[in-house]
């Protein structure tokens, strides 16, 4: 079967499925065998911002991916991607509202407001609400072409999440500066010259 | 509490008495290298043998920080910046014939094996709080000798006014340093009253045993009221100066860590709050202590200092 073709038929969505859950299947595995080492919450927190992360990125590469492999099936599943990524940004959030702030609202503002990187990662999951909110058919349909400059956003969202990360470490940068070139890389591909040379390098085979 | 232990399997160190199985791991080492490399008595077989200590010196209330997850979840950048790397990265640590450099105003300067430097004293056990910069905390079971009496066998000079420390820059043998993520050699420094501070412990073995490598063998700062990279790991030079010495994460980021980083609930790190802490162990975060909870015994070293501008 080729690729394009896989990509299409009717098991891809439902493996896709599968994959973004199994982070999260492995996190809630490990939280009851005890096996996230000495601070579980940490490790919590951390894993779920990265699979956050990591499924925007991937949201990201989709469209490159079409325009480079000439396959366009590839973009079936931004929508999905965009989701979970939604969906793991709200887990690292709620874990952090339950066990760094105990549900206490008052203290969680606070956070918001004076701690920057805290300011950033609350941005990004303020603006991600949105296009949540406006991912399905019905609405795509009603917003026309205004649901495209709206989930325009995205790249704004991404750069927040990954300032977010960078702004907390403490002396190594080596992940969070990996995560820095991919986004920058996904981005700058949405620059017109970009795209064109990327396009002419690659000779699509439809 | 959702934890579930799946500690049942007991692990051979907890049958076995420690000097015979750090013995018998030596004496696996050696046969890799060649049998006759093991003459008995030939050399000592670790830096420190800890053969008695007085329990219970200092005690606390806090339960103690489970031993497994204090000798696997490590700040100790030599070893790599992930909490696990250290305990991953140290296993072949060789602390043996482990000397510190004693330098600087003082009469007695000089390269001292570490023995010499431990024996004379008795050691003890100290329960005390550790709390880590990055708002988490552990209460671990230390053996160790009080600094002052080890600093006062060089014999310092009155312009000694601080105390200056140095870790092992080795990228060799500790894989960490072979990436520039700090200025190595790990530096740290104490005001000569904090050095001779009755709390201040020169740590060499916790939970009843020899200083696990990821924890900063052979011999390591334990500094309780201070935040936990004060405590410095793994020490080869020792130097009294009359200038307050360079100190590495100051160096790195002068406006988030100074010099004195004591534990201060009311002062945060730029970043992030230091109000509160997640004991280890623990799922929700508790409040943190002023002075870590000892500004009984220590406050007064600081009553002419303004601690929001001295951080």
């Amino acid at each position: 079967m080729s690729l394009a073709a896989a990509l299409k038929s009717a098991w891809s969505k439902p493996l896709l499925h599968a994959l973004c859950l199994l982070p999260l299947l492995l996190l809630v595995f490990g939280l009851f065998a005890d096996s996230l080492g000495a601070n579980p919450v940490e490790t919590l927190t951390h894993e779920t911002g990265q699979w956050a992360l990591r499924l925007l990125l991937v949201t990201l590469a989709m469209t490159p991916l079409q325009q480079w492999s000439g396959i366009a099936a590839w973009v079936r599943f931004r929508r999905m991607l965009g989701l979970y990524a939604f969906f793991y940004v709200v887990c690292h959030f709620s874990i952090w509202l339950v066990f760094d702030h105990s549900l206490d609202l008052a203290a969680m503002l606070e956070d918001i407001v004076e701690r920057p990187y805290i300011t950033l990662g609350f941005s990004a999951l303020l603006l991600l609400i949105p296009l949540a909110a406006t991912s399905t058919r019905a609405m795509i349909r009603r917003l026309g072409r205004r649901w495209k400059s709206l989930h325009r956003l995205v790249y704004a969202i991404t750069a927040l999440a990954v300032l977010h990360f960078l702004w907390l470490v403490k002396a190594d940068y080596l992940e969070a500066g990996i995560y820095a070139i991919i986004a920058t890389t996904l981005l700058l591909f949405r620059l017109q010259p970009v795209r064109r040379l990327a396009s002419r390098t690659s000779a699509p085979t439809r | 509490m959702i934890r579930i232990k799946r500690r049942w399997e007991l692990p051979a160190r907890e049958v076995t008495p420690e000097p015979i199985y750090r013995q018998r791991r030596k004496f696996i080492r050696a046969g890799a290298i060649g049998a006759l490399a093991m003459t008995p008595g030939a050399k000592a077989l670790a830096s420190i043998q800890i053969d008695e200590y007085r329990k219970g010196a200092i005690t606390l209330d806090d339960k103690l920080t489970d031993e497994e997850d204090a000798t696997s979840y490590n700040n100790f950048y030599e070893f790599g910046t992930d909490k696990e790397d250290p305990k991953r990265n140290s296993q072949r640590f060789d602390t043996d014939d482990w000397t510190i450099q004693v330098g600087g105003e003082c009469a007695r300067p000089g390269t001292y094996a570490l023995e010499d430097l431990v024996k004379p004293h008795p050691i003890e056990e100290r329960i005390y709080r550790l709390r880590c910069v990055e708002a988490w905390s552990m209460v671990i079971p230390w053996l160790g000798v009080p600094l002052a009496s080890v600093l006062k066998a060089f014999e310092p000079n009155a312009n000694a006014k601080y105390v200056a420390f140095r870790t092992l820059h080795d990228p060799e043998r500790m894989p960490g340093q072979r990436r520039a993520v700090i200025t190595w050699p790990y530096r740290e420094g104490l005001t000569i009253a904090e050095a001779m501070h009755p709390l201040t412990l020169l740590g060499v073995g916790m939970y009843g045993k020899t200083m696990p490598n990821q924890n900063g063998a052979p011999i390591r700062l334990v500094v309780p009221w201070k935040y936990g990279f004060k405590s410095i790991k793994s020490i080869v030079g020792i130097e009294f100066t009359e200038q307050q010495p360079q100190t590495s994460w100051n160096m790195m980021q002068p406006g988030e860590y100074g010099f004195y980083s004591n534990v201060n609930p009311e002062v945060d790190h730029p970043r992030w709050s230091q109000k509160r802490e997640r004991r280890i162990g623990e799922f929700f975060k508790r409040e943190t202590l002023m002075f870590n909870g000892y500004g009984e015994e220590v406050a007064e070293l600081y009553d002419d200092i303004d601690l929001r501008v001295n951080f």
